[in-house]
C-alpha cells in the first residue's frame, strides 16, 4: 500500500490501490481495525476514481501557430 | 594588287567578346532548355551556409552541376542524397564565370517506387544502427491522459475520426497542430508540430498535453513519404511526450511507425489506444465499491458468527473440574485397602519361602556330599597302584629288548667290508696308472712319427731366420733374410758359416769383393 495521498493520485493509480485495497478486504485475512481502515480507504479511492471518470469534459481546440511555427493561441475546432 | 585577295579562313565571321559569346550561349540555353526534367542518380550534394543547395546528377557517362536557389529549397518535396535516384525538374543555365553550364532545380521527384524504398530501407537501417527502434526506448501510454495532443490536418476524415472514437470512449482536452500532411512542407511541420508540443510546460496557458498522436490517413507512398523523412523520424524518437503513430492504412508501415512509442493501424485506433472506455471503467468502479462493502460487511459478519460459535463452544468452569474431583475420590478411597491388600499379599509370600528353610534339609545335602566323597576317596590309592605297575612293565619289557651282541656283531660286519672296499681300491688304483702309462708312451710314440722331426730323417730340412726363428717357406722371403739357418735330423746348421766355406759368385759380386778377399 502506499501512502501517497489520494488526491494526488491520477486515475490510474487509482484504480490499481483500489484494486488492491478490495482483494485485500475480500481475503478476510485482515485484522478488523486495518479492514475498517482498509475500508474507508477504498472509499476515498472509489470517490477519487469516481471524480476523475465525471470529469470527461470534452475541449477541443485548434492551435494558431505563428508563421515561425510558434504556437499563438488557440481557437476552437468543429471538425463535425 | 590582286582583286582577290588570299582568303584568309574566318576573316568573315564576327568578333566576340568572351562576354558577348558568354551571353549568347546562355541565352541559347535558357531559350533551348527553359523546363526540361532530368533522371539521374544524384553524386555529391553541398549544402552552402548561404541556404543554397548544390548538387550533382549523373549517369555512366556524364554529370550536370546542379543549383537551387535558398528560396527553392523549402519548396522541395524530396531533398536530393546521395546515392537517390531522382527526377529534377527545372530549366538549364549557364555560370559564364566558370565557363560552366548547369540546372536550377525547382523540383526533385523520387525515380520510381522502387528508389524509394530503397532509400527508406537505407534509412531505416541508419536508424535502427544509432539505437532509434530500440524498445527500451518506447515510453509507456498513460491510462487516462488529460491532455491529448493531434499532429494532423485540421480539416478531413482523421481528426474527425479521432475526435468521434475518443468522444465514444472517453472525452478528453484535445490540442490539435495543424500541418500539411503531405507535400513539401509536410515532413519539416509535423517535425515543428512534435517538437512544439514537448516545448509547452505542464499547466501552462497552453498546457502540456500528455499523449501525442501523429496522424494521416491512407495515400500511395509518394503521398505518405513526409512521415519517411528522417527529421520526423528523429523528432518523434526524441519526444519526452509519449506518441502514437497512425500514418496510413493498415498495410503501410512509414519511418515514424518504427521510432513512436505505439504504433496504431488507423487513426480510429489511435483514438483507442489513447484512451480507456469510460463507462467500463465507471461500472468497474462502482463494482470495486460494492466489492468494498460487501467484504467489510462479509468480514464483520464472519467475525460475528466466530464469536458467537467460540462463546458456544465454551464449557462451564464447574464441568471442567467434575471428571478430576470424581477421579480424586475413588483414588482416595481405594488407598486405604490398597494399602492392606499390598502387605497381605507380600506376607504370604514370605510365608511360603520361610517355609522352606529348615536344618535338615542343609544336613541332608551335607550328607549326600560325604557319601560321594567317601566312595571316591577308597578308590584313590588302588588305582594309583595300577597306574604304577603298568608303567613299569612296558619299561621293563623295552629293556628285555635293548641286546649289546647284536649291536657288536653289525659293527664287525660293517669293519670287514670296508677293509674289503680298501682292498680293491688299490688294486685298481695300480692297474689304472700301468694302463695309462702304457697309453701315454703309445702316444708319445705316435707324436714322434707324426711330428716333423721324424721327417728330417728322412732327408728333409727346414729353413729358418737364425737358429730358433721362424720358419722360412718361399723364395722371397729367404732372399731378404740375412741369417738363414737350416735345420737337419742331427741339428742346425747356420748358413752364414757354410756361404763363407763357398766360393763367391762372379756375377753379382762387386769390384771390391777381390781386394775384401
Amino acid at each position: 500500500m502506499t501512502d501517497k495521498p489520494v488526491t494526488e493520485m491520477s486515475f490510474e493509480e487509482a484504480i490499481a490501490e483500489l484494486e488492491r485495497v478490495v482483494s485485500q478486504l475480500d481475503s478476510g485475512s485482515v485484522e478488523l481495525d486495518a479492514s475498517i481502515k482498509l475500508y474507508e480507504r477504498g472509499t476515498e479511492l472509489k470517490k477519487h476514481c469516481e471524480a476523475k471518470l465525471k470529469d470527461a469534459e470534452e475541449k477541443v481546440a485548434k492551435l494558431t501557430v505563428s508563421a515561425e511555427g510558434e504556437p499563438t493561441g488557440t481557437t476552437p475546432l468543429d471538425a463535425g | 594588287m590582286d582583286l582577290i585577295d588570299e582568303p584568309r579562313q574566318g576573316e568573315n565571321a564576327p568578333e566576340f567578346s568572351v562576354s558577348e559569346i558568354s551571353g549568347a550561349v546562355k541565352r541559347t540555353i535558357e531559350g533551348e532548355f527553359a523546363h526540361v526534367r532530368v533522371k539521374g542518380e544524384v553524386g555529391r550534394v553541398m549544402h552552402a551556409r548561404s541556404g543554397h543547395l548544390y548538387f550533382d546528377i549523373k549517369d555512366d557517362r556524364a554529370v550536370l552541376g546542379c543549383t537551387t536557389w535558398k528560396a527553392q529549397v523549402a519548396k522541395l518535396a524530396v531533398i536530393p542524397e546521395e546515392g537517390m535516384e531522382i527526377v529534377a525538374t527545372g530549366r538549364l543555365t549557364t555560370f559564364p564565370g566558370q565557363s560552366k553550364y548547369q540546372m536550377n532545380v525547382q523540383d526533385v521527384a523520387v525515380a520510381g517506387e522502387g528508389a524509394l524504398m530503397a532509400m527508406l530501407e537505407k534509412r531505416k537501417k541508419k536508424l535502427a544502427a544509432e539505437g532509434l527502434f530500440d524498445p527500451a526506448r518506447k515510453k509507456p501510454l498513460p491510462y487516462l491522459p488529460e491532455i491529448i495532443g493531434v499532429v494532423t490536418s485540421p480539416t478531413g476524415a482523421v481528426i474527425r475520426d479521432i475526435l468521434h472514437r475518443l468522444r465514444d470512449r472517453f472525452p478528453r482536452k484535445v490540442l490539435v497542430w495543424p500541418v500539411a500532411v503531405q507535400g513539401a512542407n509536410s515532413a519539416a511541420e509535423v517535425a515543428r508540430a512534435i517538437e512544439g508540443f514537448n516545448a509547452m510546460t505542464p499547466g501552462g496557458a497552453l498546457p502540456r498535453p500528455d499523449l501525442l498522436i501523429v496522424a494521416r490517413g491512407g495515400g500511395s507512398i509518394e503521398d505518405l513519404w513526409g512521415f519517411n523523412e528522417e527529421v520526423v523520424a528523429r523528432a518523434a524518437a526524441a519526444s519526452a511526450i509519449p506518441l502514437i503513430s497512425a500514418v496510413g492504412h493498415e498495410t503501410d508501415t512509414t519511418l515514424i511507425d518504427f521510432v513512436s512509442d505505439q504504433r496504431a493501424p488507423t487513426p480510429t485506433a489511435a483514438a483507442e489506444l489513447a484512451v480507456p472506455v469510460r463507462l467500463e471503467l465507471l461500472a468497474w468502479t462502482s463494482e470495486q465499491g460494492g466489492r468494498l462493502n460487501r467484504a467489510l460487511a462479509a468480514g464483520v459478519a464472519q467475525r460475528q458468527q466466530r464469536l458467537r460459535d467460540l462463546t458456544r463452544a465454551l464449557p462451564r468452569v464447574d464441568r471442567l473440574t467434575e471428571t478430576a474431583s470424581q477421579r480424586l475420590d475413588q483414588a482416595s478411597a481405594r488407598l486405604d485397602g490398597g494399602l492392606n491388600a499390598f502387605v497381605a499379599q507380600k506376607q504370604i509370600v514370605l510365608g511360603r519361602i520361610a517355609g522352606g528353610l529348615r536344618p535338615s534339609a542343609l544336613r541332608g545335602l551335607l550328607d549326600r556330599n560325604g557319601q560321594r566323597l567317601g566312595s571316591v576317596e577308597h578308590r584313590l590309592p588302588s588305582g594309583l597302584a595300577r597306574q604304577t605297575d603298568q608303567a613299569r612293565a612296558r619299561l621293563e619289557a623295552a629293556i628285555s629288548r635293548l641286546r649289546v651282541d647284536a649291536m657288536t656283531r653289525e659293527i664287525e660286519a660293517q669293519r670287514q667290508s670296508v677293509s674289503q672296499l680298501a682292498t680293491r681300491l688299490d688294486r685298481c688304483q695300480l692297474v689304472q696308472a700301468a694302463n695309462r702309462r702304457q697309453r701315454l708312451a703309445a702316444l708319445d710314440k705316435l707324436h714322434e712319427t707324426l711330428g716333423y722331426k721324424e721327417t728330417l730323417k728322412r732327408g728333409y730340412a727346414v729353413v729358418r731366420q737364425g737358429k730358433d726363428g721362424d720358419v722360412i717357406t718361399s723364395k722371397s722371403v729367404a732372399q731378404n733374410t740375412a741369417d738363414l739357418a737350416i735345420e737337419f735330423a742331427d741339428g742346425v746348421l747356420p748358413l752364414g758359416a757354410a756361404t763363407r766355406k763357398a766360393p763367391a759368385k762372379p756375377k753379382q759380386s762387386p769390384p771390391e769383393q777381390g781386394s775384401l778377399l
